[in-house]
């Protein structure tokens, strides 16, 4: 059998992530899996539903969901209850399997963007050397999800709502990989550990003028992938109902809003541990971490600090979220697009030469100083500053109309978006 | 034994498909299960569907699809370089210049032919 044996080398499609396997790894996969993922993060997303209708109703000048319980702290119990008695329902014609595939595709989307986040010293799931772009690979998993299920609906709003999710997520997913890359470029590696240390010595990555600019697309990027406000043409109530979820109802309908926060929590955890420094608290000190000695009491204090403090970031970024939909309203969708592919792509691509330039001036030379930091900064500081004014100087004939006052949106060339069999060449024309 | 970290991905995996079909199933024993013909049309506000739902779709729709396959492919050579970076120095970062500008230019290009519009 000699002949068949696999080489070492070939297993490198794993990294050679070789772990022993024994009683405290065991316990640790057990907690994260059982404790973690399967109570905590559906607890956490489960309050952030409700601290999203709390919000939104305070920024509507409403007071939100008050009557189950104190504060209406039960309402999460109470809708899962409800969701949980309503009947299953599969549309007629519908292909029963991607009908039901569909939402666990975008859980376990959800799920598996978690499993390599730091939440503090010790405590990420697992720390694969191929981190950021695992977490990549997951993200895209729920574009397929979100298609599936749509186009398995058989319902015309679905597929309408589909198609437009997925032109709106694979065009905004290219700004939110390359928005990565300079954070790659500091971190010195994929894993996203050493890249919660690597801030530990060089500030939060969002401290410098291109980490600025990327951690904005990142922002920009993520809610257009989360389908939220202004991003959330692919479910305009007002137009196409719910889009791809208008035949879904009950507990399936249900995974789809879940997966849709968990998502949220999930990119906020992703932006605090790659640009927000993971649970450090002060930007540009060691502060929790010198406190280590290698005893376990330390650890446990040093860990409860770094938890709080992630907890509190995330908590912040998921508010600013929740804020940013209160306020904005669903852009055209040909602005929707226009927005990824000429401002945000162009800005990501040439904000890579500029973290380039960071990394020569800051820390390429050493540990971190004030001097480094203000060299740097007075460097690529006018170059982002300029790409910004630039992008939006490129593109000034896209406003010039609006300037003029308000009017009809230019329709001029607009066809539908879907072409029936009896009428595809000549595109019809419309009917003023 | 010796295991790989990539096992935990593969549990993980399993626990999420675990905890999307559990609360499905449980609905199919404790949800009401009433059939009708009625229910179970695609909902069209109330409107009996017409036609073929699964149709052809305008081309934009592909033109943008095939244009995330050329920038995601091309993304991808951008990690192995900003991996390595801290060991490949300045040369690295001209090379980089280069091999950006002509993503850039092949983006300037579908530009100026009109591709990114959306009409």
């Amino acid at each position: 059998m000699t002949a068949f044996a696999v080489p070492t080398s070939w297993i490198f499609w794993a990294q050679e992530q070789a772990v022993e396997l024994d009683r405290g790894l065991a316990v640790r996969w057990g907690l994260w899996l059982v404790v973690g993922f399967l109570a905590v993060f559906p607890g956490i997303v489960a309050y952030m539903v409700l601290l999203e209708r709390k919000a939104a109703a305070r920024f509507q000048d409403r007071i939100g969901p008050n009557r189950v319980g104190p504060l209406g702290l039960l309402q999460p119990i109470a809708d899962a209850l409800k969701l949980l008695t309503k009947e299953d329902l599969v549309p007629r014609g519908a292909d029963a399997l991607v009908h039901l595939a569909a939402p666990v595709l975008v859980i376990v989307s959800a799920f598996l963007m978690l499993a390599v986040i730091p939440f503090a010293v010790g405590m990420a799931p697992v720390d694969l050397p191929s981190g950021v772009l695992y977490l990549i690979a997951a993200s895209s998993l729920s574009p397929l999800g979100v298609f599936l299920a749509g186009w398995s609906s058989r319902n015309k709003y679905s597929l309408l709502g589909a198609m437009r999710a997925v032109a709106q997520l694979v065009s905004y997913e290219i700004p939110q990989v390359l928005s990565v890359i300079p954070i790659v470029l500091w971190g010195g590696g994929l894993s996203l550990v050493a890249i919660f240390d690597k801030q530990a010595d060089y500030g939060w990555f969002i401290a410098s003028p291109p980490g600025l600019l990327a951690f904005l697309i990142l922002l920009v990027a993520s809610i257009a992938e989360l389908n939220r406000a202004p991003f959330d043409i692919p479910e305009a109530e007002s137009e196409i109902v719910a889009g791809f979820h208008t035949e879904y109802s009950g507990m399936r309908f249900s995974l789809f809003f879940l997966a849709e926060y968990l998502s949220v929590f999930a990119v906020g955890c992703l932006a605090t541990a790659l640009f927000l420094g993971g649970g450090m608290p002060i930007p540009f000190a060691r502060f929790p971490l010198n406190l280590l000695d290698g005893s376990l009491a330390r650890l446990v204090v040093v860990d409860l600090i770094l938890l709080a403090v992630f907890a509190a970031k995330v908590f912040s970024f998921v508010l600013l979220m929740i804020w940013i939909r209160a306020t904005l309203l669903r852009l055209r969708v040909d602005r929707l697009m226009n927005f990824a592919w000429k401002y945000l792509t162009p800005l990501a691509i040439v904000n890579i030469l500029v973290a380039g330039i960071w990394y020569e001036c800051v820390i390429r030379p050493g540990a971190l100083t004030l001097g480094r930091w203000l060299g740097g900064t007075l460097v690529t500081g006018p170059m982002v500053a300029g790409l910004v004014w630039l992008a939006f100087w490129v593109n000034r004939r896209e406003w010039a109309g609006e300037a003029a006052g308000p009017g009809r949106p230019s329709l001029e060339g607009a066809r539908p978006d879907w072409e029936t069999p009896g009428q595809t060449g000549a595109s019809p024309q419309r009917a003023h | 034994m010796i295991i790989n970290n990539y096992i935990f991905i593969g549990l993980l995996l399993l626990a999420a498909i675990a905890f999307a079909l559990a609360p499905i199933l449980v609905a199919r024993l404790i949800a009401p299960r009433k059939r009708s013909r009625t229910k179970s049309e695609p909902y069209e506000c109330g409107v009996l569907t017409l036609g073929e739902t699964w149709v052809r779709f305008r081309i934009q729709y592909y033109i943008f699809a095939l244009m995330f396959v050329v920038f995601d492919v091309e993304t991808l050579f951008l990690f192995p370089w900003a991996a390595g970076y801290a060991s490949l120095g300045l040369f690295a970062l001209v090379e980089m210049v280069v091999f950006l500008g002509f993503l850039l230019l092949g983006l300037v290009y579908a530009w100026a032919k009109g591709v990114l519009r959306w009409v």
